[in-house]
């Protein structure tokens, strides 16, 4: 469990990077902080293994404060806690397999021979084993940073930072980096901290989200929460929720907000035909959250019958919302 | 072929080149050696100790930087004169190719240090950033991360000390170290031996090639960016 609290950084001096910020961070999940560039987010991650230093507030790590730990003790803590980087960070002198040795080198528990097992068994887990040899320089950005997460859970972490860790990459290459991401939550139970400017990462990959703006959390939950009843302009805006045309014609103009099974179901017609309204959409969206369906439209209806339908959404399981023209 | 030879280098004594080319080697090499093992520590030093880095020191930063100037500003035959005190205190001789290695080492290694402290900087401060995240101690990120990802920059570096080193020794004949250099202006130049001079001066230009393409296959070797 990680438990930022009241953390006020100042960098420099008067602008502090995070300002008041609260979170706590279970065992096992993936937990997303989005925000848009210099909202503060590589500061926020970077105060969980005090790569920056809180100049009030505590970050506290299974109960541990990280803060008041002498340096042998930081460095034990960081040693278990792995960390991956947008621009991957490896050793460019060092091959694939000698950046993946030297957190264990560096730990100095192993010798050279287990080392070498682990090392292996890293590369096989992504994928790498045929690049054992190969410098970093001669491979794809996917790669390397796939090079980036076995050499971060050499140590056995159990807990995992991702510093933007797919902003580098094209869409199918981060797919299949927060792919393995996932498998590795599932797999190892590891808690995934990962800070992205992408609704996409989060959609794809986290349990719960922070919305960071100007080094405050605007929005927090459960990612469907967020991004099915996003209230802040700057989740909105991110969700691309802000560029809705203006609704003209007539009628009342509602929100249908759903997800799970209802997304099945052919409400809309069903509840349309049985009260005899009609509808125009205006516009929605469909689609999945870390695998579950939902959707969201916007539409208008005109009928006799109108405060039955919408009861009748209502009942479905369907969120309502009456949007004023 | 000697006698082939032997009227277009008249005044040219192969005996007095081959013991000029030897000091020139004994002295490049001594003071490599030395410069290296001094300048490498003291860039990485500056280094360190600069703004926003591991051991930000400003005022230390400042002194180290202060002397590494006053050290490079001082001409190197005002040096090597300045210095003989010191030189003959520190090796027993004023003179000769041990007397030229001391101020040949204070001469190149402030230049050497700055090479170094740049190599450094050009280091990705990410990749230094990742190794602290793994928990790393500070001898193990100069040591483990920093030098080895600056090396080529480094080995470029000592390359072109090497290379300085060797016009610097020419000046070396004034406490009478001998080399290639001193043989060029004592008989080449004040004797008119051209003869002499081009032999010299193509020997130092074949010694600076060598050391040139040498620098330039390790860089290679040791560079995977």
């Amino acid at each position: 469990m990680i438990d930022l609290a009241k953390t006020f950084d100042t960098g420099a001096g008067q602008h502090p990077a995070v300002r008041g910020v609260s979170l706590r961070i279970q065992p096992g999940e993936v937990f997303g902080v989005i925000g848009e560039s210099g909202a503060g987010k590589s500061t926020l991650i970077r105060l969980i293994n005090l790569l920056e230093r809180p100049t009030s507030g505590q970050v506290l790590i299974d109960g541990e404060d990280a803060g008041a730990l002498p340096p042998e003790g930081l460095r034990r803590l960081r040693r278990r806690v792995g960390m991956i980087f947008q621009h991957f960070n490896l050793l460019s002198s060092k091959t694939v397999a000698e950046n993946v040795a030297f957190p264990l080198r560096l730990e100095g528990r192993l010798g050279p021979e287990a080392i070498k097992a682990r090392v292996a068994q890293l590369l096989g887990r992504v994928g790498l084993t045929s690049h054992a040899g190969a410098y970093p320089a001669k491979l794809s950005g996917g790669q390397k940073q796939r090079v980036g997460i076995a050499r971060a859970l050499a140590c056995e972490p159990t807990v995992l930072l991702c510093d933007e860790a797919t902003s580098a990459l094209d869409p199918e290459t981060t797919r299949q980096v927060l792919e393995l991401l996932a498998e590795l939550n599932r797999e190892l139970g590891l808690t995934v901290v990962l800070i992205t400017h992408e609704m996409d990462v989060v959609r794809q990959v986290c349990d719960r989200v922070a919305v960071l703006e100007a080094g405050r959390v605007v929005e927090s939950g459960d990612v469907v929460d967020v991004f099915l009843n996003a209230e802040h302009p700057v989740t909105r805006r991110m969700l691309g929720q802000d560029d809705e045309p203006p609704v003209a014609g007539m009628g009342r103009k509602v929100r249908l907000t759903y997800r799970g099974k209802a997304a099945h179901a052919p409400f809309l017609s069903r509840i349309a035909k049985e009260t005899g309204v009609d509808f125009s959409l205006h516009s929605g969206r469909v689609a999945q959250i870390k695998g579950e369906p939902y959707g969201q439209l916007t539409l208008s209806l005109d009928g006799a019958q109108v405060d039955e339908a919408l009861a009748r959404f209502a009942a479905a399981g369907i969120r309502v919302q009456e949007l004023t023209a | 072929m000697s006698a082939l030879f032997a009227p277009l280098f008249a005044n040219v004594d192969w005996g007095d080149i081959l013991r000029a080319t030897l000091e020139t080697l004994a002295m490049l090499g001594g003071s490599l050696v030395l410069t290296v093992a001094l300048g490498l520590p003291l860039g990485v030093l500056l280094f360190l100790t600069g703004r926003s880095q591991m051991w930000a020191r400003p005022a230390l930063h400042s002194a180290l930087s202060l002397l590494v100037n006053i050290l490079r500003s001082v001409p190197f035959i005002i040096l090597l004169i300045l210095m003989m005190p010191v030189t003959l205190a520190l090796v027993g001789s004023s003179l000769g190719v041990r007397g030229a290695i001391p101020p040949l080492v204070i001469g190149a290694a402030p230049f050497f240090a700055r090479l170094v402290e740049t190599a450094l900087r050009e280091v990705d401060r990410g990749v230094i950033e990742a190794v602290q995240a793994m928990g790393a101690r500070p001898r193990q990120i100069i040591l483990g991360a920093l030098l080895p990802e600056a090396l080529p920059g480094i080995l470029a570096g000592t390359t072109v000390t090497a290379i300085a080193l060797v016009s610097y020794t020419a000046m070396a004949g004034v406490v009478g170290a001998g080399g290639l250099g001193d043989l060029a202006v004592r008989f080449g130049y004040q004797r008119f031996q051209t003869d002499v001079m081009v032999v010299t001066v193509v020997l130092l230009l074949v010694l600076v090639q060598i050391l040139q393409m040498a620098g330039d296959c390790l860089v290679s070797h040791f560079s995977h960016r």
